[in-house]
């Protein structure tokens, strides 16, 4: 069936998107070029704009694990992973708010850990496991319990700040399925919410918490 | 849609040697990373523009918490403050330590941020962090302490030209403890006192620490001598997250039959390194741990503090943690 535009959601069945990335794949092979296997003892390759002396930079044609998916993709070396995520990978339900770790709407879980997506280069998670909010629920869409008791308790309000939100919540879940009230506030600590619907976020979690 | 970091080279060495090298051949134009918490706010906002940024995450050697064989414990400099908060050595013994890690930042911050970068974190006064060519930034000038300046945040103590206080919440906790920097540098290892490792202004206003260029911060050793003492952390600041301390403060006490047979106690945020309140210290060892020892204490740890126009609240602030810390 025709597609008329790219979903936010992340369908893992949909092939659309690998055929991009391995167009990217293949112009950055051509732009890279010379750079590749030059390394010695660094892992990774070279930005081509700003050479010093003797240091090659890492490899910009990496593969990076995104939601249980190996992605090969073009990266810069000052390339954050939200740039990757939003920009690269289409997976624009990673928010960025202020792209300075001071409101967790990038929040995405790196081995089960989460972090700012805004705050780490691309190049540094490379090893890792990465999951963004397309990732959190059943390989066909299905909502995780979490997200399902947002949608009960009407968690959001403008929703901006929601991802970060359920990555969160996931994360906390995932280490700590039975959380009290307060493990619950400190895991969400680092998500802001500009609409103040804190209190929302935290009943939802609490709810979703024996079910996850 | 943001804007990207401005280019520049990323090195991943995966031992410490080879990150000296690194460090040491990109001279001025290299910057070292390890969770990169403040360094790519310097680099998004085009103030610092580095060629070369080395990232140290990779030096697995320099991550991890150990015992050491005084009883100590080793930290690695790469290690997350999570993981600082979290083990259970540091929980059991140096508790004070996993406190603060806990109140650094946010959680996604403390699991990206090490305990190194914690320690080696640059100066916060905003007209610094927005690129003013002021003292610290190679100028001649302050902004802060100007008249008119925004000086709520900024020194009680130790001003010269610059008025920027220490910003870290570990840096006080490892104060206290008196832990030992492990440095390595193209001339080799060198271990340094907290008590040393931070700098005030009149030694170099561009620095807040020892650090010289190619230096690498490899391990805090935290020696066995406050293993298990009655600690104290608080952290006073205008939201719970995120924010940076306007006090904070972190004792160790060792209590018997009521008497304070030693202290060690820091309060942070009140001038540009770690304030070491030796005079606290004097007055109240060999005391009842009380009230009264705690008022006299608060009293003398302020004395010599010297409020710009918007900090005077620092004072009462500063007095009442040093009162709550000894009273316990
Ligand atoms: C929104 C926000 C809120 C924050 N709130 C707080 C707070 O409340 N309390 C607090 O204490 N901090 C706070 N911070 C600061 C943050 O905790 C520190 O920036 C973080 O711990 C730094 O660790 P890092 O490993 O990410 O540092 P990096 O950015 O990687 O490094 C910081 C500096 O140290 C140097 N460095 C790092 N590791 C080494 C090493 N091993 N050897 C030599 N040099 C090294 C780097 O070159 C760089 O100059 C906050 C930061 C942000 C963005
Ligand atoms: S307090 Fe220090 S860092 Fe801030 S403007 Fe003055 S000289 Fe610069
Ligand atoms: S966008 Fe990353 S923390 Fe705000
Ligand atoms: S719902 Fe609007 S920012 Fe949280």
């Amino acid at each position: 069936m025709q597609k008329k535009f790219n979903s936010d959601r992340y369908d893992p069945l949909s092939t659309e998107r690998d055929s991009l990335s391995r167009r990217h794949f293949i112009k950055g092979v051509i732009a890279a070029g010379t750079v590749a296997g030059a390394a010695g003892l660094m892992t990774g390759c070279s930005d081509n704009s700003n050479n010093s002396a003797s240091s090659a930079s890492v490899e910009r044609l990496v593969t990076i694990n995104v939601n249980g998916r190996s992605r090969p993709v073009d990266v810069m070396p000052n390339e954050t992973l939200a740039h990757t995520l939003r920009n690269k990978l289409s997976l624009t339900g990673t928010k960025i708010g202020c792209d300075r770790g001071a409101c967790g709407a990038c929040t995405v879980m790196i081995d089960g850990v989460t972090q700012n997506s805004c705050s780490i280069l691309t190049h540094t998670v490379r090893k890792g496991n990465v999951v963004t909010v397309e990732g959190v629920g059943g390989v066909n869409g299905q909502l995780h319990p979490v997200q399902t008791a947002m949608i009960e308790e009407l968690a959001p309000q403008c929703g901006f700040c929601t991802p970060g939100q359920v990555v969160s919540g996931v994360a906390l879940l995932q280490r700590n399925p039975n959380p009290t009230r307060e493990e619950v506030r400190q895991a969400l600590a680092g998500n802001l919410c500009r609409c103040g619907a804190y209190n929302n976020y935290i009943n939802a979690i609490v709810n979703a918490a024996g079910s996850a | 849609m943001k804007d990207m970091m401005p280019s520049f080279n990323l090195v991943q060495p995966i031992d410490v040697k080879s990150a000296i090298n690194l460090l040491t051949e990109a001279g001025a134009g290299g910057w070292a990373i390890a969770g990169g918490q403040d360094s790519f706010d310097w680099f998004k906002d085009r103030i610092k523009r580095p060629h070369t940024v080395v990232d140290l995450s990779g030096i697995d050697s320099i991550k991890g918490i150990r015992e050491t064989d005084d009883g100590g414990i080793e930290i690695g400099a790469l290690t997350t403050l999570t993981d600082v908060e979290q083990n259970p050595i540091i929980k059991e013994k140096y508790g004070l330590l996993s406190t603060a890690s806990g109140r650094v930042a946010s959680p996604q911050i403390r699991n990206k941020g090490t305990l190194g970068g914690n320690v080696s974190q640059d100066a916060r006064c905003w007209y610094y962090r927005s690129g003013l060519d002021c003292y610290r930034a190679g100028g001649n000038t302050c902004y802060a302490d100007t008249p008119e300046g925004m000086n709520r945040e900024h020194c009680l103590f130790g001003a010269s030209r610059c008025v920027a206080v220490t910003p870290s919440d570990t840096a006080v906790a490892l104060t206290t403890l008196e832990a030992n920097m492990v440095i390595v540098g193209p001339n080799g290892e060198r271990i340094v006192p907290a008590s040393e490792y931070f700098i005030g202004p009149a030694i170099d206003i561009e620095r807040m620490t020892v650090l010289e260029p190619g230096d690498v911060l490899i391990a805090i050793r935290i020696p066995a001598k406050w293993s298990g003492a009655k600690f104290y952390f608080e952290k006073v600041a205008d939201r719970a997250t995120w924010d940076f301390p306007l006090v904070n403060i972190a004792s160790a006490m060792k209590v018997s039959e009521g008497i304070i047979e030693d202290i060690s106690i820091t309060c942070g945020a009140v001038e540009c390194v770690p304030k070491r309140l030796t005079v606290v210290q004097d007055i109240v060892r060999g005391s009842a741990a009380n009230e009264e020892t705690a008022s006299l204490a608060a009293g003398a740890a302020s004395r010599g503090a010297s409020a710009l126009n918007y900090n005077h609240f620092k004072i009462p602030l500063m007095e009442n943690l040093v009162k709550r810390a000894i009273r316990g």
